[in-house]
């Protein structure tokens, strides 16, 4: 535990040290968001995609920022270096998602209060539901980029699988076309990933509707983010080649 | 050569990757509280050697033993202090950030922190980040963090590795000051010069151990004045084709040419 609580400090440490970084973060979600309602003035499309545009941010950044801040750890040394140590794997990846879960916390709740207070989204249903379906949304684009850091030697690579990871769910996710309507394969694809429960979940939550649908939603972006943290953790390897 | 209070105890270590033999049957015990150099040019497998000695490495055949347990073991993850190649720190982090996280992660007070910074003389950069540190200092880091604990056994692979000659040789007596406390360092550099501050020396070239002796038997089997016209010379007479033997070979080959097994 005292070592998880260090390895997000650490982390966090060294988020601070790049001010920029902190500012893309928290701001560009809101900017984004912005643009949308300014481009659906006056029509009812912003009230639509405004929930799944807060699923997705903290999502598509988590799952960049850890992607590449596990990668830089692996190619540094570093990694090497803390696995020759007493640290647990389970320690050193729940130090990272620790870290980003808060960064992510922080992220959705000025990108909500942009999208209710300036912006007008109205969330009929629990804003603390919200947060936490944003929250979770976060952990688990944090903890797929540590999966996909695994399977990537260089920075071009694990750029490259943000639009194999994330893409698929986002067309998958019922935004573009309602689930309902894709042809019968991608429906039941699309019924398994976890972005799709997400955006069902904040769907239900701003029109104040949640129900054991929205739980048994939760319950599935967790089992994801369960499974990723596993296959993420066994991909670190004390001895290697 | 194989005794009980040997710290570490390499038998017939072999490692492949990628197909290629990195390492072939290497066997050799270390006796502790000394400096030892692990010598040899680059893609000599000098790397290779001291990550299975760490246990990061993944071992084809033979086994290595490390203070009684095998290399990396759990029982070692407190004894074992190692100084990768590459700094290994992050570039984002001060210099005292980034020795504090390593001690809270080996459970360590901030005192330990401060005395490694003091040991490795990095105190007026300690508020510095790491990425705006020369390589020296950098690596000074690196050093420090190996350091902390006072680990039984510190592994360094090429620790000396762009510093300046004064800053070597500070590295190099606080080196001996450790072996003097009962630590025992393995250090690997391809700086042949260095190999006159290590109390023992092992020769690695091609995967295969050349020798292991003292610096003055090094020149006396050689017949040469200085360790560079040594190794030449060694590599020269052994041809890579019985490990563990130096065989005395006369002095030839001026140029670093190596030739082929």
């Amino acid at each position: 535990m005292i070592r998880t609580l260090a390895t997000s400090g650490r982390v966090l440490q060294q988020i601070r040290h790049d001010p920029r970084t902190i500012a893309l973060m928290l701001v560009v979600p809101s900017l984004l968001i912005g643009l949308m309602s300014w481009i659906f003035t006056d029509t009812r499309v912003f009230a639509l995609i405004g929930p799944a545009m807060i699923a997705l941010f903290p999502f598509i950044v988590m799952f960049l920022v850890t992607s590449i801040a596990t990668l830089r750890e692996r190619r540094s040394g570093t990694l090497e270096r803390l696995l020759s140590l007493p640290l647990a794997k389970g320690e050193f990846i729940l130090g990272y998602a620790l870290a980003f879960t808060l960064i992510a916390i922080l992220q959705t709740v000025i990108a909500v209060s942009f999208a209710v207070w300036v912006c007008g989204l109205e969330i009929q249903g629990s804003l603390w539901l919200l947060f936490s379906v944003a929250a979770l949304d976060a952990l688990l684009g944090t903890s797929l980029g540590l999966m996909a850091s695994a399977f990537a030697r260089t920075e071009f690579q694990v750029v490259q699988f943000m639009p194999l990871f994330i893409f698929p769910q986002f067309l998958l996710a019922g935004i573009i076309l309602p689930r309902a309507q894709l042809p019968r394969p991608l429906e039941v694809f699309g019924d398994w990933l976890p972005l799709s429960h997400a955006i069902d979940a904040l769907n239900a939550i701003a029109n104040g509707t949640e129900d054991s649908a929205t739980t048994a939603s939760l319950l599935v972006i967790a089992a994801w983010i369960i499974a990723a943290l596993i296959v993420g953790s066994l991909t670190l390897r004390r001895r290697t080649p | 050569m194989m005794n009980k209070s040997a710290c570490v105890i390499v038998n017939g270590l072999s490692v492949k990757r990628s197909k290629m033999l990195v390492l072939e049957e290497l066997s050799f015990a270390l006796s502790p509280g000394r400096v030892i150099g692990l010598l040899g040019p680059s893609g000599s497998g000098k790397s290779t050697l001291l990550r299975s000695i760490v246990g990061s490495q993944i071992i084809t055949h033979g086994t290595v033993t490390v203070l009684g347990s095998s290399a990396g073991d759990k029982a070692l993850r407190h004894r074992v202090g190692y100084m990768t190649q590459a700094a290994s720190v992050y570039d984002d982090l001060t210099v005292r950030q980034n020795i504090a996280y390593f001690a809270r992660i080996l459970g360590l007070s901030a005192t330990e922190v401060d005395r490694v910074i003091a040991l490795t003389d990095l105190d007026l950069q300690s508020r510095k980040l790491a990425i705006d540190l020369s390589g020296g200092q950098r690596n000074r880091v690196s050093l420090a963090i190996a350091l902390l604990g006072t680990p039984d056994i510190v592994i360094l692979d090429e620790p000396t590795v762009g510093l300046d000659p004064v800053l070597r040789s500070d590295l190099w007596r606080l080196f001996t000051e450790l072996a003097a406390t009962g630590m025992s360092l393995l250090v690997s550099s391809h700086v042949m010069d260095e190999a006159m501050r290590c109390d023992e020396l092992l020769l690695l070239r091609e995967g295969q151990l050349l020798a292991q002796l003292t610096p003055a038997d090094l020149l006396a089997r050689t017949r040469t004045e200085n360790p560079e016209e040594a190794f030449l010379a060694l590599v020269g007479g052994v041809g890579g084709a019985t490990p563990n033997v130096a065989r005395p070979s006369p002095k030839h080959r001026a140029a670093g040419k190596e030739n082929q097994p």
